[in-house]
């Protein structure tokens, strides 16, 4: 019983559930719409109010008012947020028009760019980065030019993009395809340089090929790093996709999130930046297992 | 200082054996590191004219203190790295690179920590075989690592065994392609006392049982004594030479009781020791006065190519 409770973790988990529930409390707390209180306003005033229809009376307690949860201005409450996901949930593949899709379809769409933008940044990285790492030369040749391009947000070159590519969709994956392709470069071409000389020894005592030393020595001798690489641009790309997807207008759930401001839908807003922490708590959880996958004790 | 081309005094009559290596008069120098103080373009020379033979078949091992270049020697041997002037030759062709012919097993065992131990020894079959088929690179690597006595650790990644298992999964992958020559650059440093004796006595099994030729390098006078038919000695460095190489008359096979019981052994290890104290590298730099600061970083190079090191 003793040994389940540790494997699982269940005490952590156990009051992670309770942090989280205070938080919950504390929001709804803080956002639950209170009573009127009418002191120090005239009962003409009062009534003026309640026929802009900022007051309502109250159901319980006759003769007083409470705020119009409809007019509040207020922050929307937990339970606010949990029936915008219900509702948007109950139909998520819905399609009324240019403007209005489900948040399935946005979620697909956004993934999509995701995918490609950063399954194309990793592949290029990773070469880039083997042939920074191996050789001295290219790397001292190429340096200058990454140092500079390294720190340029991916939004800027969206004026750029837009005005060569012209299309909204390849220009969202370019966005994330150049945010994600820095760090894994990076962190390649370490990983490459800093493989042990003894397991690059081995490898031409035992005569390898290119293609059996890349594969045999090269990529698991710095496949750590690469990993960790890996990680990194992914929350780089899903930081960028953010803002590029605000801007193009296009679809997604970064579109969707303005969207919902636009509509000063505070709700609508807080379910789509849920959204996006869900999508990066799920991916980076895949991209842990891998990375326990390829990593080595020396 | 016997000089070995008269190869007359050679254990278990080697003297008609054939040729296996020959050491032709090599010089490493190694150009300055930067931040030694030294100007650069300075060069600092290791060792010089180092000239000797070895036969087919012989187990000869050099013995000398740190910074002599013994190291860089085995390397240049493997071909990891270049002499100055001067050339090593095996079978007839100069080295020039790394080869199959010439194993090393590596005093850090050099073992793929991403491998199994079956999977470290298979890379090197399958480099020697290329043509074989996968049960019979299975079948070969199986082989060897039964004769190391790993069976049962097989699926082990390295990390998970003992240093002592270790290098006999870097001996198992070392003798599997059957190579000519054999270079262990201090193949038992780093495996506990205890361990180290059954381990010597399993190599020198591998050995006997296979025709190749070692080349050894060691600090430790009992092990150059109990493994080898000649021992080489080499003065300090820098601009170390080959001073004597001395012949080893235990018979074989040798076992460590037998070993130290002969009369031979202590008049080896006397001889051996007595010329080690008197080069011990004394505090003051009496014996080499000159580059005498450049003695300890000489010995890390020789781990990394100097140009390496610089950048």
């Amino acid at each position: 019983m003793k040994s389940i409770f540790y494997k699982y973790k269940i005490g952590s988990k156990l009051m992670s559930l309770g942090l989280l529930l205070v938080l919950l409390l504390v929001w709804h707390g803080s956002t639950t719409v209170g009573k009127f209180d009418p002191t120090g306003k005239t009962d003409d005033e009062v009534m003026l109010m309640e026929m802009n229809g900022e007051i309502i009376p109250d159901p319980y307690n006759d003769g007083q008012y409470i705020n119009n949860p409809e007019k509040s201005t207020t922050f929307p409450g937990p339970l606010k947020v949990v029936e915008k996901i219900k509702q948007e949930f109950s139909n998520p593949f819905h399609r009324k028009g240019t403007n209005d899709h489900g948040i399935g379809w946005l979620i697909l769409y956004t993934l999509t760019v995701f995918a490609i933008g950063y399954l194309a940044a990793s592949l290029v990285g990773v070469l880039l980065g083997v042939f920074i790492g191996l050789s001295r030369t290219l790397f001292e040749v190429l340096n200058p030019f990454l140092q500079v391009l390294k720190p340029i947000s991916p939004v800027a070159w969206m004026p750029l993009l837009l005005y060569t590519v012209q299309d909204g969709k390849s220009v969202a994956v370019l966005v994330v395809f150049l945010a994600s392709l820095w760090p894994t470069v990076a962190n390649t071409a370490f990983g490459v340089s800093n493989i042990r000389n003894d397991y690059l020894r081995v490898a031409r005592l035992l005569q390898f090929g290119w293609f059996r030393r890349f594969f045999t020595v090269i990529l698991p001798g710095a496949a750590p790093s690469i990993v960790s690489g890996l990680r990194i641009s992914f929350v780089s790309a899903l930081v960028a996709i953010v803002p590029a997807e605000m801007l193009l207008g296009e679809l997604g759930v970064g579109y969707n999130i303005w969207m919902e401001w636009n509509n000063l839908d505070i709700a609508g807003v807080m379910f789509a930046v849920l959204v996006f922490g869900a999508m990066g708590f799920i991916l980076d959880s895949l991209l842990d297992r891998f990375a326990r996958g390829v990593s080595f004790v020396e | 200082m016997s000089n070995n081309s008269e190869a007359s005094h050679l254990n278990h009559s080697a003297a008609d054996r054939k040729l296996a290596m020959k050491v032709d008069h090599v010089t490493k120098i190694f150009p300055v590191l930067k931040g030694s103080g030294a100007k650069t373009g300075d060069t600092f020379c290791v060792f010089k004219d180092v000239k000797f033979d070895v036969r087919e078949g012989e187990f000869i091992t050099m013995v000398g203190h740190s910074g002599c270049g013994k190291s860089t020697l085995l390397n240049i041997m493997a071909g990891f790295d270049k002499p100055s002037t001067g050339g090593i030759i095996v079978d007839g062709k100069e080295v020039t690179e790394p080869g199959l012919d010439r194993m090393v097993v590596f005093q850090s065992f050099a073992l793929m920590p991403w491998l199994t131990c079956f999977d470290n020894v298979r890379v090197a079959v399958r480099s020697a075989h290329p043509d074989w088929s996968g049960p019979e690179l299975d079948e070969h690597t199986q082989k060897y690592i039964d004769m190391m006595g790993l069976t049962g650790s097989e699926k082990k990644r390295p990390a998970l065994l003992s240093g002592g298992m270790r290098q006999r999964v870097g001996i198992a992958r070392a003798f599997c392609v059957n190579p000519k020559v054999l270079l262990l650059d201090e193949p038992f440093a780093q495996i506990d006392a205890l361990t180290r004796g059954v381990i010597q006595e399993e190599m020198m099994a591998m050995w006997q049982r296979s025709n190749a030729t070692v080349f050894m390098v060691t600090h430790d006078v009992d092990e150059a004594i109990l493994l080898s038919d000649r021992i080489a000695l080499m003065s300090n460095g820098p601009e170390a030479e080959l001073a004597e190489i001395i012949d080893v008359n235990i018979p074989r096979p040798r076992t460590r009781q037998q070993m130290i019981e002969s009369p031979e052994y202590s008049r080896v290890r006397n001889h051996i020791l007595r010329f080690l104290i008197s080069h011990q590298k004394q505090p003051g730099g009496s014996t080499e006065p000159a580059g005498k600061a450049l003695t300890d970083s000489a010995d890390e190079s020789t781990n990394e190519t100097p140009q390496k090191a610089e950048v």
